[in-house]
């Protein structure tokens, strides 16, 4: 990393680590939760032609 | 580490937002409410959708209303900051950024509307849609600061879950449906203006007209008593219509009948009764009245289909 870059990032506290492990996590189980979503939901309308 | 944007600013704003901030931002007692009575409105409808796509059409309408929600509070935090009911908030507590509310609400709007719209149907999508935009926009950014009638236009929000639930089965709006959303609709003023009685203090101090702190408090007492009347016979139009069975109706017009008998209370409640026992019993009451109506209700179309019967 060149000291330009590194000039350009600050330390997070540990709150700060701890709220964004937070976030991500429940991005990442939102988006995994759309996917299974419209997988099961894909199938189910070839299979049913429902709704 | 975290790689952010030059600035001028010794001190570098970062977010410590947790997923629980962003959850609340949603309102989940609102949402549950809004998760029971959409629920009622699909499982009335003729048609039953498939168990999984009838969840996640639940699910999107879910999320629609938190979406409403954050975009609520993104814009509140203003007056959210002077209240003590909401000064707690994410917000104005300074958990989450304004703008972080305001991207979170749009993007999980557009979400939900896409959701509903591809897996159930777009009339559901577009009642979904006009429902976050009559809660976010005209009711929160315009009549809530600009008419102590904000509640009763604004109940409308609040009111069309049932009839996304059914649109969202069957693609169409019925009577059975908009007689639900009339029930919430109905329900809403003297529900929020009892609440506004033993807090119009707080309003107040917001600069939100409510009722109390613009008409006053014998006049909010007398709209709360006439509503009463109103919700009580309109809470048994669906056995009146033939929509449900006696059990139903029985039930309802109990359910009635301690509406208006709270509604009395407030109005007979003594002015210079600062503690407000009645206005409370009615607020704590009114939540029960919701509850049981549609609860009676969705019991009654739960045994009629389970032994053949209909409006009874």
């Amino acid at each position: 990393m060149s000291a330009v870059m590194e000039q350009d990032r600050v330390p997070l506290t540990e709150a700060q680590k701890k709220a964004r492990r937070s976030r991500s996590l429940a991005i990442g189980f939102g988006l995994a939760a759309l996917v299974v979503i419209f997988y099961i939901a894909t199938i189910i309308k070839f299979v049913h032609h429902t709704m | 580490m975290a790689l952010v944007e030059p600035t001028h600013n010794e001190e570098v704003q970062l977010s410590e937002a947790t997923a629980g901030d962003y959850l609340e931002l949603l309102k989940p007692r609102v949402m549950s409410l809004v998760v029971f009575t959409a629920f009622v409105g699909m499982v009335a409808a003729p048609i039953l959708p498939h168990p999984f796509l009838a969840v996640v059409a639940i699910l999107a309408i879910a999320a629609g209303a938190g979406a409403s929600g954050a975009l609520n509070m993104w814009y509140d935090a203003d007056i959210d900051a002077v209240m003590s009911r909401t000064a707690s908030r994410p917000i104005p507590a300074g958990r989450v950024k304004p703008g972080e509310a305001l991207s979170f609400g749009l993007v999980l709007s557009a979400l939900s509307v896409m959701t509903l719209g591809v897996l159930a149907n777009w009339l559901a999508a577009s009642l979904l849609a006009f429902t976050i935009f009559f809660y976010a926009v005209v009711y929160t950014m315009w009549l809530k600061r600009s008419t102590p009638q904000n509640i009763v236009i604004g109940g409308a929000a609040g009111a069309f879950p049932p009839i996304i639930g059914w649109a969202a089965a069957t693609g169409a709006v019925s009577i059975e449906s908009v007689i639900l959303f009339l029930i919430i609709f109905l329900w809403t003023p003297p529900h929020f203006w009892a609440l506004a009685l033993f807090k119009s203090g707080d309003y107040e101090r917001a600069g939100v007209p409510m009722m109390p702190n613009v008409a006053g408090e014998a006049s909010t007492r007398r709209q709360i008593f006439v509503y009463s009347l109103l919700i009580a016979p309109v809470g048994v139009l669906p056995w009146a219509l033939g929509y449900a069975s006696l059990g139903y109706g029985l039930v309802s017009v109990v359910l009635g009948a301690g509406f208006v008998w709270y509604a009395w209370k407030v109005l007979v409640m003594p002015a210079e009764d600062r503690t407000m026992k009645a206005a409370k019993a009615l607020f704590g009451y009114s939540l029960l009245y919701l509850f049981g109506i549609f609860a009676a209700f969705l019991a009654d179309v739960l045994i009629g289909r389970a032994f053949g019967l209909a409006g009874i």
